[in-house]
């Protein structure tokens, strides 16, 4: 290649506004989402009565992760239309111009195939298929179908968030059992509350996309009643939990202190209309979202911690 | 100038191109590992009775 052929490519790329680098790629794997997958699946792969070999453990975790960007990537390709009206969204790769809508497509596609293999290959088959089936969940029934379709997409949608523990435990144990399945609901009854609290501070972005979020279908006072009784559904759930065999004191203590805090938020948002909130720019809503990330978190790690003083004698009831 | 000035694109390509080999180097040494543990652990031995037929 000559200096004359590398400046023209260069003035080319130039005028494509921006030539995606490594981390714009990464990006759309969504790596934030990934952790959260990264860190739920850990605790259900942990949480399973069976030890797993260190490798394959990590290999587990590595593909589930890999398979959850994918469905990221597939998300991206397909809402670029959206994303670029949503403030929240604008600064996606494919949105901001660093990244064509088929290279995440591509990418999408390809990551979904290697990490539903892979994970078959490196635990067992129904691992592989289950993954398989979320990244469809999330892709196909979540994205291209409920989101645009119907105010209960969040939390139809929140299920595909939720099975990567039941993964990470199918991948340690190659069967079933009641414990993942709460696991999966703890996250699945959290979504709506989390996403419902972002809706009512994020107030227009919704509306000028179209997505037929709560706040935009049936008003912002119909979500706050909503956020209420899910989080006193998930509260019942998630205090519930602690009596399981993934359960126990420490768990029950995480859970009494955070959905007492939980259900205090749900309260506040509940009694306040549009003009309190207004007046101080959504502190409440803003303050119960934040809560909401800290709330999984320390669910889980509740968990982890339970399972891993098993060893020693401490965890759980026994 | 330089014909051969080094544009910020070009560091951009350069770091793509180096994210991408990393990867794969990755993907090998994650794939020969299971594989070493795989073996090692008897996970693609045939069941007894068929090594006896």
């Amino acid at each position: 290649m000559s200096d004359a052929s590398i400046n023209a490519s260069t003035a080319q790329s130039v005028g494509r506004q921006d030539e995606a680098s490594f981390g714009d790629y990464f990006a759309l794997l969504k790596p934030r989402v990934m952790s959260l997958v990264v860190f739920t699946a850990l605790v259900g792969l942990l949480a399973a009565p069976v030890p797993v070999h260190l490798v394959i453990g990590f290999c587990a975790i590595l593909f589930i992760a890999i398979g959850g960007g994918a469905s990221g990537a597939l998300n991206m390709w397909w809402d670029a239309d959206i994303d670029k009206v949503m403030k929240r969204t604008k600064g996606r790769p494919i949105p901001a111009g660093k990244v064509e809508a088929g290279e995440a497509l591509a990418l999408g596609l390809a990551l979904s195939g290697l990490s539903v293999i892979m994970l078959g290959l490196a635990t067992n088959i129904f691992a592989g298929a289950f993954l398989a089936f979320t990244i469809f969940f999330y892709a196909v029934v979540y994205t291209m179908w409920l989101k645009r379709s119907t105010p209960q997409n969040i939390v139809i949608g929140g299920a595909a968030g939720a099975f990567p523990p039941v993964i990470g435990w199918i991948a340690a144990t190659g069967t079933m059992s009641i414990e993942p399945w709460l696991m999966f609901a703890l996250t699945f009854m959290w979504t709506p509350p989390h996403f419902w609290a972002l809706a009512l501070f994020m107030r227009t972005d919704y509306d000028d996309a179209g997505v037929p979020m709560l706040t935009v279908t049936h008003g912002r006072r119909a979500t706050r009643v909503h956020i209420l009784v899910y989080t006193a559904l998930l509260s019942l759930l998630a205090v519930g939990t602690a009596f399981s065999g993934i359960g126990g004191p420490i768990y029950l203590a995480v859970a009494l202190v955070l959905n007492a805090l939980f259900l205090r938020g749900a309260w506040r948002i509940w009694r306040r209309d549009e003009d309190m909130s207004e007046a101080d720019n959504f502190k409440v809503e803003r303050g119960f979202f934040k809560l909401s990330l800290l709330y999984l978190f320390l669910h889980f790690g509740a968990i982890l911690v339970e399972a891993l003083l098993k060893p020693y004698g401490l965890g759980g009831w026994s | 100038m330089s014909l051969r000035q080094t544009h910020e694109l070009h560091k951009r390509r350069y770091g793509r191109n180096l994210g991408v080999a990393l990867t794969l180097a990755a993907f090998i040494v994650i794939v020969f590992g299971l594989t070493v543990v795989k073996v090692t652990r008897g996970d693609f031995e045939p069941p007894r009775g068929e090594v006896q037929n």
